[in-house]
């Protein structure tokens, strides 16, 4: 099915010219064990002929030896590639398979729901678009399934597939499909996510996954295959965001001084004007220089080579902009923080932080909370351990451009390094600047005599929990509602950010009010204030559910 | 209406933006040229990573003395066409002791030839990063190899122990000794790979294409016969078929397909057509399962 093989008998010439215009879809797999994952993608890769005769003979050996189908094919043999995991029967790092058709190429993060689940989750979903998240139809929903997409939306996925596997093993019971797709619909509304698709599948007899099952007269929408090749997951960055992180200045005479870099959002052309982050010089665009020629515009994920008219003073570590609309460019980004090493992270300690334009020393000044993956609440804590993720603080030698994560994954982004054994040990992703700032939760009650009174009544369950001040003027009262006022009491936390210190007042009136603790910082040119309940113990996730994951 | 880039156009990007990486962060790295489709892509992305400069690293050709001809006039014409260095080592051990695919059989003699050789080479110019033209799709313990594989000072990979790698964010840092090796590739396919060629007309060595030449059966394999090395065993004889090859390493090692696809879309054609995986023709993959992985953890590519 997957490739149109009467047209590459007939006109390979006619059947190249097709393929040029394919276009590329990352995606990943999310599952507790046995949920079906290997089997589903041993199945996407076996119906779209990625896998070869002699490939085949082995896996039918394969599936004999050490196959769990009773010595029929085991797709899931297809994938589980590593010796030690094979001896296990589990999968045990993040691996990448490939397969195409005719319309798209798909690369695959096929990750394990196994112990270092969140580092590996987290790694898998940090280049995909799309994630596919199953659920065994026999057991609903469970603390993975929240969990996964918790992770999933984190990292900056919006689009899900809500994979509802082994229906066979429940008699495709349209009722229990429905239900479980209500339930991950009301669970999943405040993590955002643009399209939730719930599909009734089963990875080991294929319905739904290439064809139309007939098991399911009931279901109407696309089959797996049918939605991954026709999501649309291109960003719809607005051209004006141009940002070119400097990898590299090519410099192979004098007459000629390239800067090359990958464009991680908008659109370039010649004669454009641009602007360098860090010291704020202005140039023009001259030329787009490639191999096969200069290019009249470049575009998001080309990597491209600019020179500019003026000679100005650029090196690895700028990013050039437009004019308007600059980056964040700071010593103090927030950032939310996953952690993936063992030895836990030190609040002060120097480590080395990579983002997209090069190599920055810093340090995490404060770990303002924890967010337990499974209840998506907070815990008060003074570090972050191995798959631990809060939001922290970080101070580094010198300033650094930034986007928001949620504006640009690539300018977003950035991981932490340990100066001594060089590992990687965490993942972060930069917050909104105080003036970007999400100002969702605030509900104001206007009423024409001041003070004005701002209530506060909703914490998204995400995971934000900032309130932004910074754009409220004058006076005003706060409140909490008592959903609010709940939530602190189980040791949760709010940070406010403030536009200037006298509204320091008005936190402090809250909290007077309320009987709440705050404490003060100062981040950059702005403060915030972090609010929260004195003495009350750390939140509880709801604890083991027995399957170690 | 905004452009979307194809799925090779984001793979090229994807790869040069690691090739520069490497040159902005490593001190002295190289690339490992191995003359094959695979490599000439390589060199190729390469070469547009730094146009108008030719890549300012050298190539490294790791040469068991039993390649093919054609790969070796090949091989001299890129470095060339390039202006790169061209750098040729040789295990000159295992040729005063006469190792041979004939006399010590494949798997000892790759290891000598291949991965002895190449840890040499890494050691004797004190490589801190080597890019390898390895794809993701050519075997299954490459699935999960990192595009920036760290190597121990004894160039050994430790699959339990690899670093996370997120979105195009690389850790590149290395202590004295160790080194990095770096896969632009990982996320092609051999169909991305020929399609890719055939888009930008990269040059590839002539034995891809089919051409009568001369072939012995051995083992069930056609091996050509590319000089008078190649004893003849009793039994054998040496015919002229029309023959191509898929994948190109040392002549007595390396099997032929009987074909008439003389033109690049033929080769895809035939690609697309058959039904069995380009490595079938490596005896090096013919031993039992999991072998390729010991192969990469001792320091093979
Ligand atoms: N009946 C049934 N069994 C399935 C289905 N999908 C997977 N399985 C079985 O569930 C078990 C676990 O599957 P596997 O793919 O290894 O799960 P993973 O741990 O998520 O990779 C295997 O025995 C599969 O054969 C399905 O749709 N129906
Ligand atoms: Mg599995």
């Amino acid at each position: 099915m997957a490739h149109q093989s009467e047209l590459i008998e007939k006109d390979i010439l006619a059947y190249l010219k097709s393929q040029e215009e394919k276009s590329l879809l990352r995606f990943i797999t999310c599952g507790s064990v046995d949920d079906g994952k290997s089997t589903l993608i041993g199945r996407l890769l076996w119906d779209s002929k990625m896998v070869f005769e002699d490939q085949l003979a082995a896996l039918e050996a394969d599936s004999k030896k050490v196959g769990t189908q009773g010595g029929a094919i085991d797709y899931a043999l297809l994938l589980d590639g590593l010796q030690a995991e094979r001896e296990q029967g589990i999968t045990i790092d993040v691996a990448y398979r490939f397969f195409s058709t005719d319309r798209r190429k798909f690369i695959v993060a096929d990750t394990p729901g196994h112990e270092q689940y969140t580092r590996n989750m987290v790694t898998g979903a940090s280049t995909a678009k799309v994630a596919v998240i199953l659920v065994d139809a026999r057991k609903g929903l469970l603390t993975q399934t929240r969990r996964h997409s918790f992770l999933v939306s984190l990292v900056g996925i919006r689009h899900i597939v809500l994979a509802i596997n082994k229906m066979d093993l429940i008699g495709y019971d349209e009722e229990k499909f429905r239900a479980i797709e209500d339930d991950y619909r009301a669970f999943a509304a405040p993590l955002g996510f643009e399209s939730i698709t719930a599909l009734p599948i089963s990875a080991l007899n294929g319905d739904n996954i290439i064809e139309k099952s007939a098991e399911t007269p009931w279901y109407q929408g696309p089959t797996l295959m049918h939605f991954l090749e026709t999501v649309q997951v291109e960003d719809d960055r607005d051209e004006h965001h141009f940002r070119l992180p400097v990898q590299w200045v090519n410099r192979p005479n004098l007459d000629f001084r390239g800067f090359c870099g990958t464009i991680a959002s908008g659109t370039i052309r010649p004669g454009d004007d641009v602007r360098v982050a860090s010291s704020g010089q202005t140039s023009r665009v001259a030329r787009i220089v490639t191999f096969n020629g200069d290019l009249e515009e470049a575009v998001a994920g080309q990597a491209v080579t600019l020179t500019l008219e003026d000679e100005i003073d650029i090196s690895r570590g700028d990013m050039l902009t437009r004019l308007d609309a600059p980056p964040l460019y700071t010593r103090h980004p927030e950032a939310h923080v996953v952690w993936m090493h063992d030895e836990p992270l030190q609040p002060g300690q120097l480590y080395l932080v990579k983002t997209a334009t090069g190599v920055t020393p810093g340090r995490v000044t404060a770990v303002q909370y924890a967010v337990d993956v499974n209840t998506l609440e907070q815990k008060q804590v003074a570090t972050l351990g191995l798959n631990e993720i809060g939001l922290a603080r970080l101070e580094l030698d010198r300033p650094v451009s930034f986007d928001p994560y949620g504006t640009n994954r690539d300018t977003g982004s950035f991981i932490l390094i340990d100066r001594f054994t060089n590992a990687t040990v965490a993942a972060g992703m930069v917050l909104d600047g105080p003036d970007e700032a999400q100002k969702a939760h605030l509900s104001q009650e206007d009423s024409p005599w001041a003070p004005r009174r701002i209530v506060l009544d909703a914490v998204a369950a995400t995971n934000l929990n900032v309130v932004d001040l910074t754009e409220e003027k004058g006076l005003f009262l706060l409140d909490l509602a008592r959903s609010i006022e709940e939530y602190l009491e189980k040791g949760n936390r709010i940070l406010f950010r403030l536009r200037d210190l006298a509204q320091l007042e008005s936190v402090a009136q809250l909290a007077y009010d309320k009987n709440l603790a705050f404490e003060f910082d100062r981040n950059g040119d702005g403060a915030s204030v972090l609010l929260f309940k004195r003495g009350t113990a750390p939140a509880k996730g709801y604890g083991d559910d027995g399957t170690g994951i | 209406m905004k452009k979307n880039l194809t799925h090779l156009q984001q793979l090229e990007a994807e790869s040069i933006h690691i090739i520069r990486e490497v040159v902005a962060e490593f001190e002295n790295p190289v690339m490992l040229y191995s003359i094959g489709k695979d490599s000439a892509v390589m060199l190729h992305l390469a070469r547009k990573a730094f146009y108008p400069a030719p890549p300012p690293f050298p190539l490294l050709h790791v040469d068991t003395t039993w390649k093919f001809r054609d790969m070796i006039d090949f091989r001299g014409r890129m470095a060339k066409e390039s202006g790169m260095e061209l750098l040729v080592h040789v295990n000159e051990e295992g040729v005063k002791k006469g190792v041979s695919p004939f006399t010590h059989g494949s798997a000892l003699y790759t290891d000598v030839m291949k991965t002895e050789g190449l840890k040499q080479a890494l050691d004797k110019y004190k490589f801190d990063a080597a890019f390898g033209g390895a794809r993701r799709d050519e075997e299954k313990s490459r699935a999960k190899e990192r595009i920036f594989s760290f190597r121990s000072a004894n160039h050994r990979w430790d699959p339990k122990n690899q670093r996370p790698e997120l979105w195009s964010l690389y850790n590149t840092r290395i202590k004295p000794g160790e080194s990095i090796r770096v896969f632009p590739l990982s996320n092609w396919t051999e169909l991305d790979i020929w399609q890719y060629i055939h888009l930008e007309e990269i040059p590839i060595v002539p034995l891809y294409y089919a051409a009568v030449r001369p072939v012995v059966e051995r083992d069930g394999m056609l091996i050509m016969v590319d000089d008078d090395r190649l004893e003849l065993k009793p039994g054998e004889k040496i015919e002229h078929k029309s023959v191509r090859f898929r994948t190109l390493g040392c002549y007595p090692l390396t099997g032929a397909v009987e074909s008439e696809a003389d033109t690049l879309p033929e080769i895809i054609q035939e690609m697309l057509l058959t039904r069995t995986s380009e490595r079938q023709g490596r005896l090096i993959d013919h031993d039992q399962a999991g072998s390729m992985e010991k192969k990469k953890q001792e320091g093979y590519f």
